[in-house]
């Protein structure tokens, strides 16, 4: 076995201003083979393969492709030497037709017609060679996501690469979905294409990859044979310790009906039919869970009940009717009925990333009368405020005066945190909980929404994490589509059912 | 993370783009065959070398302030008001109408008259583009540059029609009446026993002007609503979750921006002109926006850029009295500061940052 | 009316749709790239001071273009940088070369002529003649078709020629080649375009630059063609009606070109109140179609008129996400 590797990467460092995302990093990748790189959020995986692909430059380091030392300063060498990259978020031209977009960068000459006219007959071999089947007419945003996943893969394969790097690419796919993805990836590699493969699920690692590396806060931890290794050893070469997922807690006491749900709609902007007819209910003192795949409704039904989507059907909160469209359709509305929302972007809605972290602490509550002196905000009693909040929820460092995009992920949320639970709500809404939260923060968060349950509070959990949502829910539901697909109990069910529902196919119809 | 101390944002940059705007200017003159240092000390001299220098360029001041909070009050919400102009010829409008119609017993109450006008006018202009962003999302600079034509031509329709005087050929109103006169900087300093000159138009709008600046301050950082406005302008999408209204923040921080942009007209119409004229705002409108970008939307910054800007604007007109450089000298200053501290704020910033980014890595080895 | 004062009406609005015509394309190649120029104004002032002053210089109305063309490029690289290479506001940055234009022509012009901020007349082949058309004086007297031909199409500048070709030209680069194809794309999601290899900055400099040798002849046509020589603001809003037209055509090459033309009809309408009291019997305000370019506009942006949806990176420097 003297064959070179397909790629390896020799000390790449790369720094974004004084954050170091990735420090002296080696690998090596065996042509034809799938190579997984596995990491928690923020490991720096995609810039590892972001730096491969020419989108960013490394500070320091050197690529060999084939064994031959190269310079990949931009994405056009990145091409040239045969590599092609399908990006977490697709860069994709929306208004574009899906064959526009396979030609864009590659085009023959400078008219368009004889090089559309070639990337329509290619388009078609390629389609029949992997199993690529695309509408070459049909325009980027009027086709699903795992069409447009299969446009990112055949620009790839149109430009000829012989090395598919994959940044998360289930993400955005249901479970059956994500089957016949990896069905794609093997007829790849068995043509003889080298993959790599980003993700941060532990299943897909050791069902479709050869080799595996592991990332942990910028630096390359282990590279291993995926069949000499097993979950629990990656799980603890990604956090450096043995990992928890299970978080122990009391049987649930549960009261009165909090929250109620009826016939709920929302149309969005553009037309489409987001939630379709939604019914449930939480009662005080227990966390339903509702688990789905990105995108099947779970963001507009938060919104909806946080105040700033419009909706129709009815919502309840202790038995008294909420307006849905009308002026007291506002989060500020929401707040005064006992609901407070730790919402799944903490980046984009949950925090003001340039206002201090006390500026932060009055978000959303800031028409408080304890916060006012008369026409005026109060600042000292809301930094006062903050500080207390810090202490209790451990947030480093207890700086009030900082902004909040200085804060780690993982203090960040427990800054929002510590803002929605200390209102001492009625009912919690939390969306993606965890996301982008070390290890040390997760359990401190899980611990504190089981504490808030066990207070006897209703909560409202939403995450796409199937661990997260078995591991705290007294109740599971599923969406999908914009519907309700069931309920479950975390004891009688399991990730398969779940799998399952999450894709739309309830047990009576696998059957 | 910030990689830069907070001092050097606020002063260092602006510092730095103001020298560069200078230099080039000094460069212009130099190549017009004039020399720099004789143009500055013509400036100095006839914009700070007497009281009546002075009342000059507090007066061009006292109109730079009004603009130049108008535009940092719409920037706080991320809003690019750039039709101050208009808004001012309407606010000229609403002063003229007040003083005109309505027989005012004293000047203080006229002032108080013309405050509110002003500003109603101002901000009624400012409505309908800021309503258009809200509800249609149309975009806000380009309505707001169609609102500063359409006020420029309805203000000529009015003042060749049925605002002039009978038998007048000028496109202008009549003198306003006696009473509706404000008080100059001779009057008002003169009640302290304190000597200033009697021709120059500054006059007590000034006072108004430092009031409104502490006005503007308290509200964006002390009131809830200046809290909303400046969470709106940071995050729209955090803005909603907040409950915060888009709607209303568009609408009323354009209001209050249209309504200050407005009130620049006591100044100029009622203070200094006493009747209104063509083009009464001669640009003041969009000399805000280098005011605001230069005092970095902060009222303190806006209230020092202004003057700095009432200096040039009063020494370029002394430099055309004196040298065969044109008034114009001036709007070449205004651009390269807007360019500077505006359009190319990276190219001053990004090289300080890797500076305080070295050294800060320096420090830490050290330690 | 008759129809020889129609054809004058219609003649004078070729001439007058003509600037607005090559600022409008200036404009549309720019923002189809992503990057928003207010400066349209400023590069047409630019040009038509810099092209009247070397036209009267060298007595060469095409030494003017050339010299007109270079001082609106100027311009547009500053824009460039600012916009492109240091990520700043481009409507900032529009804003200050607006000024900028403003400032130095009279400024130069004061202390290059000492005229008080403008240029001696041009006259001569300083100037860009009409041109007439084969047979036009010919086929004169052939009813209807003949005026039509002699009074309208016939006897105009080249650079008015040259304007009404750049519409097909500009929707064929847009539609049928690659470099329009990236430059919709850059305009759209630079992303992809840097993704897939192709540089977004070379993209969106070349744009730049085509917008600003546009608006280089616009300017030149201003100060050599329709009028003799540069006076002090001449381009007198024109950039901005321009912009407004661009948003009317909705980005698109031919609405761009009915857009000027209905605009530089208003205009021609507001040179001739006799016309309109006669056509309809009674008088309308000159200021009213002055500014009923705007006033349209305003109606479109408000959406009432069919959305004018802007190119989707319109306006925003490109950085690559974290």
């Amino acid at each position: 076995m003297t064959q070179a590797p397909a790629i390896e990467l020799k000390g790449i460092s790369k720094a974004f201003g004084p954050v170091q995302a990735n420090k002296d990093i080696s690998i090596r990748v065996m042509p034809g083979t799938i190579h997984g790189i596995i990491g928690e959020n923020g490991a720096g995986k995609s810039t590892l393969m972001s730096i491969l692909y020419g989108f960013y430059k490394a500070d320091k380091g050197e690529i060999f492709i084939a064994g031959k030392k190269v310079q990949i300063p931009d994405s056009q060498a990145a091409i040239a030497a045969g590599i092609g990259m399908v990006f977490q978020h697709f860069k994709l031209v929306e208004n574009f037709t899906v064959l526009e977009n396979v030609v864009l960068g590659a085009e023959d000459s400078g008219l368009l017609r004889p090089s559309l006219a070639r990337a329509r007959r290619e388009l078609k071999a390629l389609a029949e060679e992997y199993g690529l089947n695309v509408e070459p007419d049909a325009l980027i945003e009027d086709i699903g996501v795992g069409m447009q996943q299969r446009v990112e893969i055949l620009k790839a394969l149109y430009r000829k690469a012989d090395i598919l790097i994959l940044d998360e690419p289930t993400g955005v796919l249901t479970p059956a979905e994500a089957d016949q993805f990896f069905r794609i990836l093997e007829r790849l590699k068995a043509e003889g294409k080298t993959i790599i493969l980003i993700t941060h699920k532990l299943r897909e690692i050791m069902e479709t990859t050869d080799t595996v590396s592991v990332m942990r806060r910028g630096e390359m931890t282990a590279t291993v044979k995926t069949s000499e290794t097993s979950p629990a050893e990656l799980a603890e070469l990604m956090v450096g310790r043995k990992v928890l997922l299970r978080v122990d807690k009391a049987p649930a006491k549960v009261g009165a009906t909090v929250l109620e749900v009826k016939d709920l709609n929302v149309t969005d902007n553009k037309g489409v039919h987001r939630l379709k007819g939604i019914n449930f209910h939480v009662k005080a003192g227990e966390i339903l869970g509702i688990a789905g795949v990105a995108g099947n409704g779970q963001s507009e039904l938060l919104e909806v009940l946080g105040g700033y989507e419009k909706a129709t059907g009815s919502i309840t909160v202790n038995g008294q009717t909420i307006d849905l469209t009308g002026t007291h359709s506002d989060g500020r509305s929401r707040r005064a009925r006992g609901i407070a929302h730790v919402p799944e972007d903490r980046q984009r809605e949950g925090l003001i990333m340039d206002f201090t972290a006390w500026e932060n602490v009055a978000f959303g509550y800031h028409h408080d009368p304890k916060y006012q002196r008369g026409i005026f905000m109060d600042n000292a009693a809301i930094k006062d405020d903050t500080v207390g909040k810090m202490e209790r929820f451990d947030v480093r460092p207890p700086d009030p005066k900082l902004a909040a995009k200085s804060f780690s992920g993982g203090n960040q949320q427990k800054i929002v945190l510590a803002r929605e639970i200390e209102r001492n709500p009625d009912l919690l809404l939390i969306g993606q909980p965890t996301r982008g939260v070390d290890i040390g923060a997760i359990e401190f968060i899980h611990q504190q929404i089981v504490a808030l349950r066990d207070q006897g509070k209703a909560i409202l959990l939403v995450s796409v994490e199937l661990e997260e949502i078995l591991s705290l829910s007294d109740r599971i539901a599923v969406m999908f589509d914009g519907r309700m697909m069931g309920e479950r109990l975390p004891a009688q069910t399991d990730e398969k059912e779940l799998g399952l529902m999450m894709a739309g196919i309830t047990k009576g119809e696998a059957a | 993370m910030d990689v830069m101390p907070k001092w050097a944002d606020v002063v260092l940059i602006p510092l730095i783009s103001l020298i560069l705007a200078a230099t080039l200017s000094a460069i212009v003159i130099l190549a017009i065959g004039e020399s720099p240092t004789n143009a500055l000390k013509i400036m100095v001299d006839g914009a700070l070398g007497s009281t009546y220098g002075w009342g000059y360029t507090l007066y061009y001041a006292t109109n730079f302030i009004f603009t130049g909070l108008a535009v940092s009050i719409a920037f706080h919400a991320r809003m690019f008001n750039i039709g101050g102009e208009g808004q001012a010829m309407m606010g000229g409008l609403g002063v003229a109408l007040v003083c005109m119609f309505i027989p005012w017993p004293h000047w203080s109450l006229a002032l108080l008259g013309g405050i509110v006008a002003a500003a109603v006018f101002g901000a009624a202009w400012a409505a309908i583009p800021a309503f258009l962003q809200a509800k249609r999302g149309s975009h806000i600079v380009i309505t707001t540059i169609m609102f500063n034509f359409i006020a420029a031509a309805l203000l000529n329709y009015l003042l060749i029609g049925a605002l002039k005087p009978q038998g007048s050929m000028e496109p202008a109103t009549g003198k306003f009446p006696e009473a509706t006169h404000l008080p100059n900087l001779h009057d008002v300093l003169g009640f302290f026993g304190i000597e200033f000159s009697k021709a120059a138009p500054a006059n007590i709008t000034f006072f108004v002007a430092i009031l409104a600046c502490v006005a503007v301050w308290a509200l964006i950082w002390r009131t809830k609503l200046g809290y909303e406005l400046r969470a709106f302008g940071h995050s729209e999408s955090a803005a909603k979750y907040a409950g915060i209204s888009p709607t209303k923040i568009i609408m009323v921080s354009m209001l209050i921006s249209g309504g200050l942009a407005g009130m620049m007209a006591i100044n100029n119409v009622q203070g200094e002109a006493e009747r209104l004229v063509l083009n009464a705002v001669e640009g003041a409108g969009f000399i805000g926006i280098a005011v605001a970008l230069m005092g970095r939307s902060h009222p303190f910054g806006v209230f020092l850029a202004a003057i700095l800007f009432g200096f040039l604007y009063q020494g370029g007109a002394e430099l055309a009295l004196w040298t065969k450089i044109p008034r114009e000298m001036i709007v070449v200053i205004q651009a390269l500061v807007i360019l500077f501290t505006g359009a190319l704020d990276n190219m001053v910033r990004m090289p300080l940052e890797r500076a305080f980014l070295a050294a800060k890595r320096r420090n830490k080895g050290a330690a | 009316m008759d129809l020889l004062t129609f054809l004058q009406v219609l003649d004078s609005t070729m001439r007058l749709a003509t600037p607005l015509l090559l600022a409008c394309l200036a404009g549309l190649y720019s923002e189809r790239a992503g990057i928003f120029d207010i400066g349209l104004e400023g590069k047409m002032l630019a040009a038509a001071f810099l092209s009247a002053a070397v036209a009267f210089t060298t007595g060469s109305a095409w030494l003017g273009l050339l010299a007109g063309i270079g001082a609106s490029l100027a311009l547009s690289a500053i824009h460039g940088l600012a916009s492109i290479t240091f990520r700043g506001n481009q409507l900032i940055s529009g804003v200050a070369i607006n000024f900028l234009a403003a400032g130095l022509t009279v400024v130069v012009a004061q202390s290059w002529f000492g005229q008080g901020g403008r240029t001696p007349q041009l006259a001569g082949a300083a100037r860009f003649e009409p041109i007439t058309l084969p047979f036009a004086d010919a086929l004169r007297d052939v009813p209807v078709l003949g005026p039509i031909y002699y009074e309208l199409i016939s006897g105009h500048t080249a650079l008015v020629y040259l304007a009404l070709l750049l519409v097909p030209l500009t929707w064929w680069v847009l539609y049928a080649t690659r470099f329009g194809l990236r430059m919709r794309a850059v305009g759209e999601n630079p992303a992809a375009v840097d993704t897939a290899g192709v540089s977004v900055i070379g993209l969106r400099y070349a744009a730049v630059a085509i917008c600003g040798v546009l608006c280089g002849i616009a300017g030149t046509y201003l100060a050599t063609a329709l009028q003799a020589g540069f006076v002090k603001d001449m381009s007198a809003g024109r950039g901005y009606i321009a912009l407004a037209a661009l948003i009317f055509a909705k980005w698109r090459p031919w609405y761009a070109l009915y857009a000027c033309l209905l605009f530089g009809f208003l205009q021609a309408l507001a040179l001739r109140p006799d016309v309109i009291e006669g056509a309809l019997g009674f008088k309308v305000n000159g200021q009213l179609l002055d500014v009923l370019p705007y006033i349209l506009t305003v109606i479109i942006l408000a959406g009432f008129v069919g959305k004018a949806i802007p190119p989707r990176a319109g306006g925003a420097p490109y950085v690559k996400e974290r």
